[in-house]
């Protein structure tokens, strides 16, 4: 069964409609790259899984968003409830002004969990998960800010993961970052595709190609063609695909 | 010609600018020699500790203790009040407000701000105590506990305006990651925003302490005219400024100690509200520094 499937889904911001009748399946396991240019809606469109426009007050949505199954835009579905399970990492790092470990139990705390073993296994294991724990494991009562941009960016990371998601959503996790924290942060969702479910927006074509298992190309709110990452790189079905690819535009 | 007509308004700019300058070194200059007269024949010492203020009586007492209590008593009233409630509206214009509510509702805020302090005072005297008297049986007429509820109404704009303004400036990403990981609209308040903001809130809570300790009008009307050693918010108090007001209003020859009295008090005032100020100052500036 599909992990999270899209279907006949439109998306207005007000009167502008920026989504246009997009319909994708994503499997379990696996890494989807959203690729296409700025303003194509392959943001939005990410958004939509863990309902993250619906904070915009001009937003509207029509057609139907699952995950294993459920459509998430029901009205039985407590908002907070599926966004412990499909987690967010941002573009620029966002930790809170607040110490490397409460940034990391945050997510726990807000679920009222206050053991503190409990806390403190997670914040380990979801710290060598990231790939961060050596790094950080004598200073974790210190301010999160005060890491580097990688640092932060896989902290993020850690944190989303401290709240078991089964999806991850990154949104351009990598762009702000240099080259090797960008490396650093690919090998690391190379890893946890085996347990989670990624779908990532990026702007780098090597990026996508390196990380990816399927890739979707969005274009001006449609979805262009979404095929296995090696066949949309090498032979793409459609032409402005293999424009954008190539580096024709975009 | 165009230089000469330059020149001149340059020169008319720096006067108009020269003017607050001097003004307030006359003011400090008159407050210090005033008090340095005072403290000439009052020793600093029993100004501080003598627990009684009757400089008017045959029995003169110069201890500004009496007055100090008063201020600091109608001051803590007026922010037990206006700290919740001004934090709370910031929070629900900032969270959870539809913008277009907030752009009406902000500007009404600050014209709350815009009532004279006299007719909050009357609103103290003439609403606010009898409301309370049917509630409380005993207390007296002039009280500390309607003035200080009324300034605590008369600060929340000021409150709720800075308060707003720094929850406003904590990066939208921060609401973001809190939302992604499941938090409601309660806990990201809470647990993100507000902590996020609070160098800002705290600025706005000092800068609402130093209008309250300024505040004039509101206490020499609800609050009484009793120099007293309490923190009984049920009876009559006097505050520093009631105090300058009394005097300054009264027939009491210039030049004489009694006189000087309302400078020595006026010196003690000029302090609160200047360390006061220079805290919010620090903290603000510890505050930009975090988001440069």
């Amino acid at each position: 069964m599909n992990k999270l499937e899209a279907q006949n889904v439109n998306v207005y911001y007000g009167a502008n409609k920026v989504i246009n009748d997009i319909s994708i399946s994503i499997k379990p396991n696996s890494v989807t790259a959203f690729i296409g240019p700025s303003g194509c809606g392959k943001s939005t469109f990410l958004r939509l899984f863990n309902r993250m426009n619906d904070y915009i007050d001009i937003f509207k949505m029509e057609g139907k968003v699952e995950i294993d199954g459920k459509n998430i835009y029901d009205k039985n579905i407590r908002v907070e409830e599926l966004r412990k399970q499909i987690g967010m990492v941002f573009q620029k790092p966002n930790p809170f002004p607040k110490s490397i470990y409460e940034n990391i139990v945050y997510g726990l705390r807000i679920q009222g969990i206050k053991d503190k073993n409990i806390l403190d296994e997670t914040v380990e294991k979801s710290l060598k998960q990231a790939a961060l724990w050596e790094e950080v494991k004598d200073k974790l009562k210190n301010s999160a800010l005060a890491l580097s941009g990688g640092q932060q960016q896989r902290l993020c990371i850690a944190r989303t993961l401290a709240v078991e998601p089964t999806v991850i959503l990154m949104d351009e996790p990598a762009s702000a970052l240099d080259p090797i924290s960008s490396a650093k942060v690919e090998e690391l969702i190379y890893e946890l595709k085996n347990n989670y479910t990624i779908v990532i927006v990026t702007h780098n074509m090597q990026q996508a190609a390196r990380v990816s298992d399927t890739t979707a190309f969005f274009y001006m709110g449609e979805l262009i063609e979404h095929d296995a990452t090696k066949l949309i790189f090498t032979n793409p079905k459609n032409e402005r695909t293999q424009n954008y690819v190539t580096g024709r535009f975009g | 010609m165009p230089r000469t007509k330059e020149r001149l308004i340059e020169v008319g700019l720096a006067a108009a600018a020269l003017v607050t300058i001097l003004t307030t070194v006359g003011i400090i200059w008159v407050l210090f020699s005033q008090t340095f007269e005072f403290f000439s024949n009052v020793s600093i010492i029993s100004f501080l500790t003598d627990t009684q203020w009757t400089p008017l009586f045959a029995d003169k007492h110069f201890g500004i203790l009496p007055l100090v209590a008063g201020t600091f008593l109608t001051t803590l009233i007026a922010i037990l009040v206006a700290l919740p409630i001004g934090l709370t509206i910031a929070i629900y214009l900032n969270e959870y407000a539809p913008k277009s509510f907030r752009k009406i509702v902000k500007p009404l805020l600050e014209i709350l701000a815009a009532v004279p302090t006299v007719v909050y005072g009357f609103f103290a005297l003439a609403v606010i105590t009898p409301f309370l008297q049917n509630l409380i049986p005993g207390m007296a007429g002039f009280n500390a506990l309607s003035a200080g509820i009324v300034m605590g109404i008369m600060i929340i704009p000021l409150i709720t305006s800075m308060s707003e303004d720094a929850l406003f400036a904590v990066p939208m990403s921060l609401r973001e990651a809190s939302y992604g990981m499941g938090s409601t609209r309660l806990q990201t308040a809470f647990k993100v925003m507000v902590p996020a903001a609070s160098s800002g809130i705290i600025v706005s809570v000092i800068l609402g302490i130093s209008r309250a300790v300024g505040e004039t009008m509101i206490v020499a009307i609800a609050a009484g005219q009793q120099p007293r050693l309490t923190l009984n918010p049920l009876v009559p108090i006097e505050t520093i400024t009631t105090y300058i007001v009394q005097v300054s209003t009264g027939d009491v020859a210039h030049g004489s100690l009694e006189y000087r009295t309302i400078f020595a008090a006026g010196m003690a005032l000029f302090v609160f509200t200047f360390i006061l100020n220079n805290i919010s100052y620090w903290v603000k500036k510890k505050f930009q520094e975090k988001y440069e």
